[in-house]
């Protein structure tokens, strides 16, 4: 985890909060800090104290699943990398006694002198991020948890499904430790339920229970898995796919009905239900997950009331639509669940949205307290000799040795030609080994190095700067995978895995001493942010970044800004959207660092990450020039415009938009309205739209409240497929059901007829709970029109940024980069990415400004030094690669008479790509030149150690 | 400063000092990472959680 490794991150653990004081830019932050009574630095994580502690304790990472001891670490990849002692259970902190841990403690890291601390710490912004808590546990209890062993949490479940969890990943039923045959998932549960004071959605149960059932079918294909929802609610961008995908692929059953409680019979559990067309039924079942809801944290009213922030009636933070991340306190921000139940990305969007909106605040102070880690020169002299390589193998505590002779490696390490040194660390990531290495690699001389451990992905970057703080570049190490290629798969056979380990590290080294330097060059950035639309999420976006300092050009395609903003009416939560416009508008307007063009587009682009060129048309014949270093994409969607249940044919249908559009200028179309039956899913889940569009049923129920209020003797229908009001708009929905507005089903099998008759329309649907079609003679029918990509193609071209297979851009990872495109420099935020409410277009945009702003601030984009580069002399100027090149990161360029490649190093990824299809060969990939890996290949065969360069 | 160590929490903290702030990551916990540390994979795309 990088937060671990950054210097100008102080992670405070066992730490809570106890006064925030001052105001803005100046607050003063009381820390409390309980003693974890074994010292960070020291801690190699051996795991010695854990072995020897006689107090058994419930291991809480693994839901009280598994049994620890009092000294212990979560996970074997927590940060800090450090054990701690649980101070309740210890018999040393409670009764003087004991004190094995400190006796077997090789390092000396257990220190029982720890004392609390009180710190008092000096901050300019605060972002609450405390999460979610658990449902009460009464809640649970209620469904026969804690009585019947078998009824487990979703928690708990994730725990028996994960291959590091207490059974390995063998999914068994704790009563028996045998594996079941038959689940039920229950959904809701501490959700959409009053009588627990949980009226809101939780968001994520729906699709974290499919998860888990496709993960359970995967360990056990044979498994029956049946899901109990009142609505499918995946209306994440993606989700409805995954949900068709685990339906389809592994058979799991959906069944609509809420389960009100679970019996036990003969050792197993007996559920019954009612179907929708009123029937019971009842199955046995060997195992019940219960899908446990996200509530508010536990410790919610303590940090409102340090913070002095306000909470909503369900104990959630308070933010409003137009400013999502703000508390009620200036310089107070928040970010993830406690805003609202919600899903890992839109967390993680929030958390950089919230990043943004401190880094506004602080812009004046920017750089005054960060800590920049300086390296010494590189020894070229040194780098230049003849390899003297340093072999490390590692014992990863008993994770290789327990399989592998790591001495053995290591002896047979030092017959390998041009090894000088060779080491076997317990841990050579601990602090107290890389230092070790360090002074070995002064001490010899060392101008190579490899690592017999684990994967470069996790640790690489640790032994690289292990080199760089001694002189050497961080390209001249090789690791060699003896963990999870080695002592991981073959745990069975450990002569032949040591044997394998040997032939990893012979490869390995034959590698390292072809390894050659790198150059890590940084470029330029031209400090201007280019914002392409100029509707809720790109006004909110140039704001962001002007107030952080950043000129920021704001490019909106019609001759007014406000995009979709303009149309509406309302915001879903009832505020008055023309006012969140009109002042979005003005932010912009009154800032002297935005520029806004209207009536433009964008023509071309071209450039990398830092030095992008930008042509504008304005208006019919003008250009414009604009450089800039990072572009922002809020170009926003559109509604669908139906094309079926006879909309454009008849006056009284309408889209939802088109009603708000009516109901702003008057009530007097209602005046002999009686009947209104709005539609659900037009053109979403469908076939003109396989997405759903996650705003229309909250924005149906809205507008129905809406009619009622103006209209109460109004008969309100609302024909929907799930009804996905979800958060806290569950509220609004619940709401509408109390006002009396009726609700049907439909499946797409048999969707709403609408019917033309002489004299107004008919609306036919089947109702599944009387199972008999209605026919409603309807005033208005209102279609909730789904929300549509704009015609991205052109621009998806333009930038090399790929598109979902629904139309809109595709984010570089889901929850990792969910606002950046896979495209260096280029960021992504509101309809563009999907379709989004307002309040979640705001949070994305300031995502969007934070990630932008990053690049902008260094002023240097530093290139990752594994890039590809061309032997232009052999060069034949194909431009193959340039075609083939996903990142626009290779160019053709015109040298004297002919045309040459370049790689454009800043933009490049290192994919590899052009190299493999050069025909002639000439462009190598840094750090993976072929003769390297023609000599780690070589080295493969037994006689290879003796070539050893290729040849 | 950040209030909890949660995917949010480390999120913002990391960017944050990307822009230049320094950071203050307070966890109640003894590690950082939340509930995401103890999720086997996430949804929509099964990815593995740490």
């Amino acid at each position: 985890m990088e937060a671990g490794r950054s210097p100008n991150i102080e992670i405070l653990t066992n730490a809570s909060l106890n006064a925030i004081e001052g105001k803005p830019g100046a607050f003063k932050a009381k820390v409390y800090q309980a003693p974890r009574y074994i010292n960070e630095d020291l801690c190699t994580a051996c795991g010695m104290c854990t072995m020897y502690c006689p107090r058994p304790i419930a291991d809480t990472y693994n839901e009280r699943l598994d049994i620890t001891r009092a000294p212990h670490i979560d996970y074997a990849q927590a940060i800090p990398s450090s054990y701690y002692i649980d101070a309740k259970a210890c018999l040393r902190v409670n009764y003087s006694t004991c004190n094995l841990c400190a006796q077997t403690c090789t390092a000396g890291a257990i220190d029982f002198s720890q004392q609390p601390k009180e710190l008092t710490l000096d901050v300019g912004a605060v972002i609450l991020a405390p999460g979610f808590g658990r449902v009460d546990r009464e809640v649970l209890e209620k469904f026969g948890y804690g009585t019947y062993p078998d009824v487990v949490t979703s928690y708990e479940f994730e725990r028996l499904t994960c291959a590091s969890g207490p059974t390995e990943g063998h999914i068994v039923r704790p009563s028996d430790n045998r594996p079941p045959k038959k689940i039920a998932f229950l959904q809701c549960i501490g959700s959409r339920d009053e009588t627990c004071g949980n009226g809101y959605c939780s968001s994520v149960c729906c699709m974290y229970a499919i998860k888990e059932a496709s993960v359970a079918k995967d360990h056990e294909p044979d498994l029956d898995i049946s899901i109990f929802f009142m609505d499918v609610r995946t209306q994440g961008k993606g989700f409805d796919d995954a949900r068709k995908r685990a339906q389809d692929k592994y058979g799991i059953k959906v069944h609509r009905a809420r389960v009100p409680r679970v019996e036990q019979i003969e050792g197993r559990l007996a559920l019954t239900w009612t179907n929708e067309d009123g029937s019971h039924e009842s199955e046995i079942f060997d195992m019940v997950v219960l899908s446990e809801g996200l509530a508010s944290p536990e410790d919610a009213e303590k940090i409102a009331g340090v913070a002095g922030i306000e909470l909503n009636h369900y104990q959630f933070c308070k933010t409003s639509v137009g400013s999502p991340l703000a508390t009620s306190k200036e310089g107070i921000l928040v970010a993830g669940a406690f805003q609202g139940p919600k899903d890992i990305p839109e967390s993680v969007t929030q958390a950089s949205g919230a990043a943004a909106i401190a880094s506004e605040l602080l812009a004046d102070c920017r750089n005054e307290k960060t800590v920049t880690v300086t390296y010494p020169e590189e020894r070229a002299d040194l780098q230049a000799q003849e390899p003297r390589i340093g072999i490390f193998v590692c014992h990863c505590g008993v994770n290789i040795s327990g399989v592998i002779d790591v001495k053995a490696v290591r002896d047979y390490a030092a017959s390998l030609p041009g090894v000088v040194l060779y080491d076997d660390p317990l841990y050579s990531c601990s602090q107290d080994a890389l230092k070790a290495i360090a002074e070995k690699i002064k001490e010899n001389d060392l101008n190579r190095v490899v690592i017999a451990a684990c994967s470069p992905r996790t640790h690489e970057p640790l032994f690289q700067e292990t080199l760089r703080s001694v002189g050497l570049n961080p390209a001249l190490i090789e690791m060699a995978n003896i963990r999870d290629q080695c002592s991981w798969v073959h745990a069975q056979e450990p002569e032949e895995a040591t044997e394998k380990a040997k032939d990893l590290v012979r490869m390995a080294a034959a590698k390292a001493r072809l390894l050659e330097p790198l150059e890590q060059p940084t470029v330029p950035v031209t400090p201007v942010a280019l914002v392409l639309g100029g509707g809720a999420a790109g006004m909110s976006a140039a704001s962001s970044l002007a107030d952080q300092g950043f000129e920021v050009v704001l490019v909106e395609k019609e001759k007014a800004l406000g995009g979709n903003l303009s149309r509406l009416t309302w915001t879903l939560d009832g505020d008055d959207a023309a006012r969140v416009l009109k002042d979005m508008v003005a932010r912009v307007k009154k800032n002297k660092r935005i520029k806004v063009m209207t009536g433009a587009t964008l023509q071309s682009i071209s450039g990398y990450v830092g030095n992008f060129t930008s042509t504008i048309a304005v208006g019919r014949k003008k250009t414009e020039i604009v450089n800039h270093g990072v572009v922002i994409l809020a170009t926003g969607g559109k509604e669908y415009k139906p094309l079926s249940y006879a909309y454009g044919e008849s006056s009284r249908v309408l889209t939802q938009l088109e009603l708000e559009e009516k109901l702003q200028r008057g009530k007097g179309f209602l005046k002999n309205a009686k009947n209104v039956v709005m539609i659900q899913c037009v053109g979403s889940r469908g076939d003109d739209m396989a997405h759903c569009s996650r705003l229309c049923c909250t924005q149906a129920v809205k507008n129905a409240l809406k009619l009622k209020e103006t209209k109460p003797d109004l008969r309100i229908f609302i024909l929907y497929r799930d009804m996905r009001t979800y958060g806290f708009y569950e509220d609004l929905y619940r709401e509408a059901r109390k006002q009396g507005i009726i609700f049907v089903r439909y499946t797409p099998d048999r969707k709403p007829e609408v019917l033309k008759q002489s004299r107004g329309i008919k609306v036919r649907v089947f109702d599944r709970l009387i199972g008999e079609e209605l026919n409603i003679p309807a005033s208005l029918v209102v279609l909730s029109s789904g929300i549509a990509p704009m015609e991205n193609q052109e621009l998806s071209q333009i930038l090399k940024a790929p598109l979902t297979s629904d139309g809109f851009f595709l984010e570089a990872h889901a929850k990792l980069r969910p606002v950046e495109l896979s495209v260096d420099g280029v960021y992504l935020c509101g309809l563009a990415h999907g379709p989004k409410s307002l309040e979640e277009s705001v949070a994305q945009a300031k995502a969007a400004a934070a990630k932008a702003a990053i690049p902008l601030a260094k002023g240097r984009v530093a290139v990752a030094p594994i890039v590809s580069r061309v032997n232009k002399d052999q060069c034949i100027g194909c431009g193959l690669c340039e075609a083939l090149c996903p990142f626009n990161a290779i160019r053709l360029v015109k040298e004297g008479k002919r045309k040459k490649a370049e790689t454009i190093t800043a933009s490049c990824k290192g994919c590899g790509i052009c190299a493999t299809r050069c025909p002639t060969l000439c462009i190598s990939m840094g750090g993976f030149t072929d003769e390297a890996i023609m000599a780690q290949i070589h080295a493969f065969s037994p006689d290879g150690c003796k070539g050893g360069d290729g040849s | 400063m950040v209030l909890g160590g949660g995917v949010t929490g480390v999120q913002a903290a990391l960017d944050l000092a990307e822009l230049g702030y320094y950071v203050y990551l307070v966890e109640k916990k003894a590690s950082i990472g939340g509930v995401m540390a103890q999720l086997d994979k996430t949804f929509p795309t099964n990815d593995c959680s740490i």
